[in-house]
């Protein structure tokens, strides 16, 4: 037996055995996930004792060195772990801003103090995170952003609004873009810093959404005291660390066109609107728009098991996460639509224990916003256009 | 296992890539069909893959092959797409080398492969009867005569039908035509009495024939593989010709976008390269993603042929309705982006979109894999 196969075999009885069981049903909506923090209040001693047991692992984050708090495993190990938790169902132990977006810009910009200090509370789910990038007037050109760090000596006073926080109402720390030099030209005087989101100045306000719901935030900083050691990187390099993170949000926000765990959308659709004698969904058209979805999905999937395998043979071109955050969130949207069609005008409710509060239809207007977060996706064409196929500017 | 070519693999495209670059471009293609060449192919280009070990690539090296697998046959179907390069290599060297080597006896076997491998046996695989890609609807019977069978029925786009030395017939041994169960396939002399074959121009300029089969005597040692119990086997001989083809339709989609970014590059209207407008880089920057997440279905679905063909099924299924979907819109955004250069057949792109649409038909279309990953789903 192979090394991997006995890794495989190791791997599948550890989950089989420490994995509880109802951390493998799949998730019924988004406030099932386990995002942790300072203020997290676990929503079974299913999901404390699951993110427990992953923590001490390590496989909170399978990759990350096991110094900082991860599990030292090989891409290939990872792969296996992913299989065998996707084939026994089992959850995702930690769903963190901090695993997908802060901690790879750490691991690859930070100092080795920082490191030491942020990561390990990372994959322990101690500090939940939220990013500080957009502002009202910095969408699509993120880089014009206003929000200012004047230098006072021993820390920086930060002054400005950002605006589509996630999750900034419930996060501990905010990892922050700056303008620290307004004299330079605009990609030339940002930094990247990290402060605590109670610092005296910060305030935040959940905005409403279509779906009713309240992810995202603005947040207002008055007169608010950074240390100096909260800068990561460089002074006014922050478009550099910026752009680092963005790839890796946009593979977050393009994962979520996996739906991992969640039912095959056939089986949802032959439940509920039936099938016919021979076995086939009793609506023909339906049938075909979910075949041709699931063929997608697929060959999404195998796109970022194949991206992976090429960044780690060194044949990657870094601009290639836009081509997974355009195609996963065309896709997942695609994917809501389709639920939205399966469920017919049962999928309408928008109150009620029956329907989950309208989980459906929430869920699925929210993933009106997958495309335009991390970037639109014609911010991720324009950037294929010129990072991949070389085309002029227009 | 990395989904990305092995070092190995990579040499060889590299290889194959030179190689048909400078003996079979699109200007052979071009060349066979204006002076309506009669074999389709050039067999001196032939005995060069024969060099090359091409010919033998899936056949076993105790046989005189290379002993290689699907992925290796992909890469080297990507560049017959790339280049247009028409030659025995799908219907000799893949569809009926796997026939022989998953379903033939050792006295098939021997007396075949070699051959194969040494590029001196021509074959082709006769499947169709219809319009559409649909293998189980085999109405062509054989019935038990004697000692052996007689085949009567019709066969259409079989490929290389009219160059071929050896037939694989897939025949109706009992049950009924859409029914899996009760098909046979047999190994048949094309020059058998009976048995009529008419070489039909397409518009891809590649060969394909319409064969009638008039009480066609064959031995009951022309059975290859199991009597009336042919469904499998013909699916595995199948899913690597689909695969095969959709590597083709890799090669095919990824050239004809590399000519119209190049285009694009280089054409200029309101004094500007019209590379530079967005409503074209939006285009060209979707069809990439597609491009790719396509060669990413085709690269798994091969891969899985060679380490669990059992399993296979549903990977070929997403990888050819992938592969046909994706070239489409590649061939199609060519030509309109190349305006009226891309109507002249001076200009080669349409080519492309001509085997693009061959290959989008061959062993079943998008809609035909769609529908079957959905009933493989169960719904």
């Amino acid at each position: 037996m192979s090394d991997l196969e006995a890794f495989r075999r190791d791997t599948r009885a550890w989950l089989d055995a420490n994995c509880p069981q109802e951390m493998r049903a799949p998730l019924k909506n988004e406030e099932d996930r386990c995002w942790g923090g300072r203020k997290w209040k676990f929503e079974s001693p299913a999901q404390k004792l699951w993110l427990e047991r992953m923590v001490a692992k390590g496989w909170t984050v399978p990759e990350w060195p096991k110094a900082y708090g991860g599990g030292g495993l090989s891409r290939e190990e990872a792969k296996i772990l992913r299989a065998e938790m996707r084939s026994l169902g089992c959850r995702s132990p930690l769903d963190s801003f901090g695993i997908w977006m802060l901690g790879p810009a750490l691991l690859k910009y930070g100092s080795e103090e920082q490191k030491r200090h942020y990561l390990p509370q990372i994959t322990r789910g101690e500090i939940r995170w939220c990013q500080g990038y957009s502002e009202p007037n910095a969408g699509s050109d993120l880089a014009s952003l206003q929000t200012k760090a004047e230098d006072k000596g021993d820390h920086f006073l930060v002054n400005g609004q950002k605006i589509w926080t996630s999750y900034a109402d419930h996060a501990d720390w905010i990892f922050c873009l700056v303008r620290t030099d307004f004299a330079a030209k605009k990609h030339e005087g940002i930094s990247f810093i990290l402060f605590d989101m109670e610092s005296p100045g910060v305030t935040t306000k959940p905005i409403t959404l279509i779906s009713g719901k309240s992810p995202f935030c603005e947040t207002f900083f008055d007169n608010v005291k950074v240390p100096k050691s909260q800068l990561v990187g460089t002074l006014n390099k922050g478009w550099d660390i910026a752009k680092y993170l963005l790839t890796h949000e946009r593979d977050m926000i393009g994962g979520m066109g996996d739906s991992g765990v969640s039912r095959p959308l056939g089986q949802i659709a032959a439940n509920a609107l039936g099938t016919t004698p021979s076995g086939e969904l009793a609506d023909p058209m339906l049938r075909a728009d979910i075949a041709e979805f699931e063929i997608d999905e697929a060959a999404f999937r195998f796109t970022m098991e194949r991206a992976g395998d090429m960044m780690k043979a060194g044949q990657g071109n870094p601009a290639f996460s836009s081509v997974l955050k355009y195609y996963g969130t065309e896709l997942n949207k695609r994917r809501h639509e389709l639920l939205m069609s399966a469920g017919g005008m049962e999928a309408l409710e928008w109150e009620s224990e029956r329907s989950q509060q309208g989980a459906r239809a929430r869920n699925w207007l929210r993933t009106k916003a997958n495309s335009i977060e991390g970037g639109t996706s014609e911010v991720q064409l324009n950037i294929v256009s010129k990072r991949i196929l070389n085309l002029p500017d227009a | 296992m990395a989904l990305i070519l092995t070092e190995e693999q990579s040499m060889l495209r590299e290889s194959v890539r030179g190689f048909l670059a400078d003996n079979g471009p699109v200007s052979h293609l071009r060349q066979l069909r204006d002076a309506r060449d009669a074999t389709g192919f050039s067999r001196d280009l032939w005995s060069r893959f024969a060099e090359m070990g091409l010919t033998g690539l899936l056949v076993p090296e105790s046989f005189g092959g290379s002993g290689l697998g699907n992925v290796e046959a992909g890469v080297v179907m990507e560049e017959i797409g790339r280049n247009l390069t028409p030659s025995p290599f799908l219907a000799t060297a893949l569809l009926a080398a796997s026939a022989l080597i998953k379903g033939g006896s050792a006295d098939q076997q021997s007396a075949h492969l070699p051959r194969i491998a040494a590029g001196k046996l021509l074959a082709a695989l006769a499947v169709d009867e219809g319009p559409k890609h649909r293998p189980y609807a085999i109405e062509l019977s054989a019935k038990r005569q004697g000692n052996g069978f007689v085949l009567d029925g019709a066969k259409g786009m079989v490929i290389d039908g009219h160059t071929a030395d050896l037939l694989i017939v897939a025949a109706r041994t009992s049950g009924s035509p859409g029914e899996k169960s009760g098909i046979t396939l047999f190994l048949v002399d094309p020059k058998a009495k009976g048995i009529e074959i008419e070489r039909t121009i397409m518009v891809d300029a590649h060969n394909a024939a319409r064969m009638t089969f008039n009480s066609v005597t064959v031995d009951a040692d022309a059975v290859l593989g199991d009597l009336d119990d042919g469904g499998d086997l013909l699916d595995d001989i199948l899913n690597v010709g689909r695969a095969a083809v959709a590597s083709e339709l890799v090669g095919i989609g990824e050239e004809a976008f590399g000519r119209t970014v190049a285009y694009l590059k280089e054409r200029k209207q309101f004094g500007k390269i019209i590379g530079g407008f967005q409503a074209l880089q939006h285009r060209a920057a979707h069809l990439y993603g597609e491009l790719e997440v396509t060669r990413s279905a085709v690269l798994k679905a091969l891969q899985v042929l060679d380490a669990d063909p059992a399993k296979a099924g549903p990977f070929v299924a997403i990888a050819k309705a992938r592969a046909g979907k994706s070239s489409t819109l590649a061939v199609q955004e060519a030509v309109q982006m190349h305006g009226g250069m891309g109507m002249t057949d001076a200009f080669d792109i349409g080519l492309f979109m001509k085997r693009a649409r061959v290959g989008q038909e061959l062993f079943g279309d998008t809609n035909f894999h769609a529908a079957q990953l959905a009933a493989l789903k169960k719904y």
